[in-house]
């Protein structure tokens, strides 16, 4: 069990605690603030990160993530410096999961190879690539093996039993469940019905699931993880993160918007 | 057009499966639309089969699209440029003025026959928003236009047919703000309100099977010439010439003429300021393979792996993209592929309307300039067929502008 991934899935099942995803978007709102904005998340209870990589058309990803790219790459945020960022953030935390989410081609332009190779010895533990389904990753799945990246996929409420079979071969570390049909950030999560599909899944895998979209604050989150070994929360905290002046205040905001959050889900658990 | 309908169409060149041509295409979506997808490719490769489809297709392409579509020989413009023939296949007199309405028309008729209430579109020029506003208020549904704030200042003569048609056109702000950000946004809607809705793509573009399913649609374009050539000059043109944004009108154009290995096949893609200025959209000439947009293909993207902003006169051709047969033709060497500028497209557009009487889209006017450029250095017994994909009525505003005339 080399993978943080899996090694944190693990502590926590021995806890009975589940797991908390926040998402922040690499280089938001400034490319200095990240590497403190990620200590702070661990700080404020993160158990796994969602870094994620800005793409200039990120089509699977509401308003406010759109925003958070285009300043990113604005910042002069390209994958390389993404992979400076973990490096750095692994000198002072050498536990910690991280994984990258984004879209395929500044990853492809990269090169599979030099990428898989580069995020392996960053510190990058998964890489999620909104655009790639299972049936596309082909050379860059086997590349991602070779250096012991874990490809996380998605499973979807379209997804059908035969899909979930074969994302389930696929998939490592987690499987990550949108929790409903649409964009990041829109508004339409209803706890209650993720039951059923959860039930569904498991039946194909073994993996953790974690859930995410429309996931806003404690009440949220607190539902989620009744249902779910993992929260990930994105837009919200991406907005929380938007109105800051400077590095202190953004890791403060990170820290007021999650530390409540933890602790519900932790009530939840018991 | 019984002889060119059912067992005609199922066309030599295929992707596998999973819509892969070569190395290009395939189905890069997320997850959620994964399934409508599937289930996309499955009602679209029963259907195209089916002779009663068919033939509702073929009556809406004859009686309401008004094909086919005839050849003209363009006589003052070949003397003009002074050498091979140069004739136009006319899709300009389409209902609605431009190719784009064969894909509509097939794409609505597929969305009644899968019982989807709700039809969304991207459109740049405007040409594909009107023409599946057209579709969709003669069918009697719900459709919303995704288009670029940009586009929607630079065609608002389309955007004000698309309203009258009953369309509802949301602006785009995001990004560039132009084509490649629209179809972002009705991607964003179809993962959405995925239940009830379909897509109408308005290229040969995107996930698997919608370039496939836009070339067979647009194909009729380049089964009706090879014909109408046969039957007024008993032979195949020597050059196939046609402009390329996404591609539809031209693999509509070439498609059928693939296996005529004699024939030659030119896309003209816009050059913007010129291929080394940094703004154009040529993205076959210019760019190199990455992902955009559902499919492996041929785009304009640094080094970073971040797309462009592309450049172009006419907002047809401004994509950084480009439909993933395409590349496969360009990487097999079947197809070539140049650029035209600005400048040289708007000399194009003049010369047509002045020695024939025919305004051009900007778009057209493209293969336009690059045709007569070919037909010069032809011989007088070889024949150039351009296709005249559009007309130029949206782009009076536009031309009259670049001439600093105010309306």
């Amino acid at each position: 069990m080399n993978n943080r991934i899996d090694q944190r899935f693990a502590a926590l099942a021995e806890t009975g605690r589940r797991a908390l995803i926040p998402f922040v978007t690499a280089g938001y709102p400034e490319a200095e603030w990240t590497v403190p904005i990620l200590h702070a998340l661990v700080r404020a209870g993160a158990d796994i990160i969602e870094l994620g990589v800005p793409f200039s058309d990120p089509m699977a990803d509401g308003p406010v993530i759109q925003v958070a790219s285009e300043r990113a790459i604005v910042n002069g945020v390209s994958l390389q410096v993404v992979l400076d960022m973990v490096r750095q953030f692994r000198r002072e935390d050498p536990v910690t999961p991280i994984v990258l989410m984004g879209y395929l081609n500044p990853v492809e332009r990269y090169g599979n190879e030099a990428f898989a190779g580069d995020a392996a010895a960053a510190g990058v533990d998964g890489l999620l690539l909104v655009d790639c389904p299972p049936e596309e990753m082909g050379e860059l799945r086997a590349r991602l093996d070779q250096h012991g990246v874990f490809p996380i996929c998605l499973v979807a409420p379209t997804t059908t039993e035969a899909r979930m079979e074969t994302i389930s071969q696929q998939a490592r570390g987690y499987l990550y469940y949108v929790s409903f049909k649409g964009i990041t950030g829109a508004d339409r999560l209803d706890a209650s019905a993720l039951a059923a599909p959860l039930a569904r899944l498991r039946e194909h895998t073994a993996l953790p699931l974690a859930v995410g979209f429309g996931i806003k604050g404690p009440e949220s989150a607190a539902a989620v993880a009744g249902v779910a070994e993992g929260v990930v929360i994105g837009s919200a905290l991406i907005e929380a993160l938007g109105a800051t002046e400077s590095p202190d205040a953004a890791c403060e905001r990170v820290t007021g918007f999650l530390a409540p959050i933890r602790a519900a889900m932790d009530n939840e658990a018991r | 057009m019984s002889n060119e309908s059912a067992a005609g169409r199922l066309l030599a060149s295929e992707p596998d499966d999973q819509g892969h041509f070569g190395p290009y295409g395939g189905t890069y979506v997320s997850e959620t639309l994964m399934h409508a997808l599937e289930e996309l490719k499955e009602a679209y490769f029963r259907w195209r089969e089916d002779e009663e489809f068919l033939a509702r297709f073929d009556a809406d392409l004859a009686h309401y699209v008004g094909r086919p579509s005839p050849i003209y020989f363009a006589r003052r413009l070949t003397e003009a440029a002074g050498g091979a023939r140069i004739l136009l296949k006319r899709e300009d007199l389409n209902h609605t003025g431009a190719h784009k309405i064969n894909n509509t028309v097939g794409q609505a008729l597929l969305a009644d026959y899968m019982g989807k209430t709700r039809i969304i579109a991207e459109t740049g020029a405007g040409q594909h928003g009107v023409a599946s506003a057209t579709v969709a208020a003669r069918l009697g549904k719900q459709c919303v236009v995704y288009m670029g704030e940009v586009d929607i200042h630079r065609q608002s003569i389309n955007v004000f047919r698309m309203r009258l048609l009953g369309a509802e056109v949301r602006s785009v702000t995001s990004g560039s703000k132009t084509l490649k950000d629209a179809l972002n946004e009705a991607m964003r809607d179809w993962v959405t309100n995925v239940d009830d809705t379909f897509y109408i793509i308005g290229t040969v573009a995107g996930p698997h099977p919608y370039p496939v399913m836009v070339r067979d649609f647009n194909a009729v374009v380049g089964r009706e010439a090879k014909r109408q050539m046969l039957e007024q000059y008993d032979a195949l043109p020597d050059v196939l010439v046609a402009c390329v944004g996404g591609g539809s009108n031209a693999l509509g154009l070439f498609h059928p003429f693939i296996g005529d290995t004699e024939v030659r096949m030119v896309g003209v893609e816009a050059a913007g300021d010129g291929l080394h200025s940094g703004r154009h959209a040529a993205s076959l000439c210019a760019g190199r393979p990455g992902v955009l947009h559902g499919c492996r293909t041929y785009l304009m993207d640094d080094d970073a792996g971040q797309i462009e902003h592309t450049h172009s006169v006419s907002a047809g051709l401004d994509y950084p993209g480009v439909g993933p047969e395409h590349a496969f033709l360009k990487d097999s060497g079947r197809a070539e592929y140049v650029g035209v500028t600005d400048v040289e497209a708007m000399e194009g557009f003049h010369q047509l309307t002045r020695l024939e009487g025919i305004l051009p889209a900007l778009e057209s006017a493209h293969a336009v300039a690059y045709g007569m450029k070919l037909a010069a250095s032809m011989r007088p017994d070889q024949m150039v067929l351009i296709n005249l994909s559009g007309r130029g009525d949206k782009d009076v505003q536009t031309v009259a502008a670049l001439e600093g005339i105010s309306l």
